[in-house]
């Protein structure tokens, strides 16, 4: 089903409600990625990836808008209100996002399965039958391009540097892999989504072709195979979260909450 | 009607980019459509980067120079991302102009994803490194030249 506008979107019975699940776990993945990167700013290793985690953080906040933009034309609030002013139940990032950044090979094994998720998801998207994202995700794709090129370049590095980095790269994975499988979940929309065509295929797919991609960085980094990830019972995607989104919130919206209407 | 529109894209190549200030968006391929109604007129701009931080300042300096041009009490700055901006679009003056700016203009990737070293645009050697894909704004990359021995910005392809 092709659907050019929010206007017709809204009169399709069950349409609205699907699309806006996914627009807000694309926007919240983006935002709460974006701002862990933007943790980085003054204490990466070094200068080059201080430069590199501002940029990337600057663009994926920036897609974050693009999809709140989407989502304010289904009637939803501005994109400021919905970053800053939603409860932590209200929001559909996948828990592995609001973990804290821990060490260089925690933040850089995340960056790289997310990056290699959400390329998949966003080749995915691009036959969409809803136009307005397909369109947006023509153009944001040709971005996280070279976010994944920098993360699997770093990933295969650290894992085939052996000694401190391959321990620490170990470390990072076994501690991630719990929560991986959670970007794979769709939450409670799943067939309606792929029943009106708004994304070609769902999440066994998606974790399919997801493996496809990590499986052989982890032979080129010399890194064992963990096995297929699982969905967790804290799923995101239906508003599950962890007391690290309740910090990470406190954090990000404080200005936001000391003067809503602040312009800067 | 020709003779404001050609007034206005006039006008137009004179807003430059607020980030590259030899520039304009014209010649960086951003304005998409250019509708004159009457006394009104709305500008199609595609972003380089969704996430470019000086949209909100490309918005007002259109607006502030195309209310400028005889007969035009009305603008209206749209930014769409269909089609999406690519380097492609960017003229062959456009091109000039980055590099007298001391940013190399982007060439197209080879077989492999991170083949997009451009020419030094001081010295116009090949070959050069990848120091940085990040650069200072989202759409550049810091590059290194081997002869000159210096580093350089480039545009990334997208």
């Amino acid at each position: 089903m092709r659907v050019v506008s929010a206007t017709e979107a809204k009169n399709i019975d069950g349409y609205r409600e699907a699309l806006t699940e996914l627009l807000f776990q694309l926007a919240d993945d983006e935002l709460i990625v974006g701002h862990r990167d933007s943790e980085w700013l003054g204490l990466a290793p070094d200068i080059e990836e201080d430069v590199a985690f501002s940029s990337i953080a600057q663009d994926e906040v920036g897609h974050a808008v693009y999809y709140f933009e989407r989502l304010h034309e289904l009637g939803e609030d501005d994109a400021d209100r919905l970053a800053f002013d939603r409860r932590a139940d209200q929001r559909r990032h996948a828990v592995v996002l609001e973990r804290p950044n821990g060490d260089w090979a925690y933040t850089i094994a995340r960056h790289f399965f997310y990056d290699v998720f959400d390329q998949i998801r966003l080749e995915a998207l691009s036959d969409s039958g809803y136009v307005p994202l397909a369109q947006g995700v023509a153009k944001i794709r040709r971005e996280e391009h070279y976010h994944l090129l920098h993360m699997r370049l770093w990933f295969t590095r650290l894992g085939s540097a052996g000694g401190e980095a391959e321990a620490r790269m170990r470390r990072a994975i076994r501690d991630l892999w719990p929560d991986i499988g959670g970007l794979f979940s769709l939450g409670d929309v799943e067939r309606p989504l792929v029943e009106f065509g708004i994304i070609p295929f769902g999440a066994a797919e998606l974790q399919r072709r997801w493996e496809r991609q990590v499986r052989p960085a982890f032979e080129e980094a010399k890194l064992p195979w963990p096995g297929s990830p699982v969905v967790p019972a804290t799923d995101g995607r239906k508003g599950k979260h962890t007391s690290d989104l309740d910090r990470l919130l406190d954090s990000m919206t404080e200005v936001f909450r000391m003067d809503p209407a602040a312009r800067w | 009607m020709s003779g404001t529109r050609d007034a206005l894209w006039r006008a137009l190549q004179e807003v430059k980019d607020p980030e590259i200030p030899t520039v304009s968006l014209v010649d960086l391929g951003m304005i998409h459509r250019l509708q004159v109604a009457g006394d009104r007129v709305t500008v199609e701009i595609l972003p380089t980067f969704v996430g470019c931080p000086a949209l909100e300042i490309i918005r007002r300096d259109v607006r502030e120079r195309l209310l400028r041009v005889d007969g035009v009490a009305d603008v209206s700055v749209k930014f769409v991302y269909h089609p999406p901006w690519t380097t492609e679009r960017i003229t062959e003056e456009g091109r000039k102009q980055l590099a007298s700016f001391g940013i190399a203009p982007p060439r197209d990737p080879g077989n492999h994803p991170l083949d997009i070293v451009p020419p030094c645009p001081y010295c116009g050697a090949e070959g050069g490194e990848i120091h940085n894909l990040f650069g200072p704004t989202a759409c550049r990359s810091i590059f290194y030249c081997r002869r000159c021995r210096q580093p350089f910005e480039g545009m990334k392809p997208v």
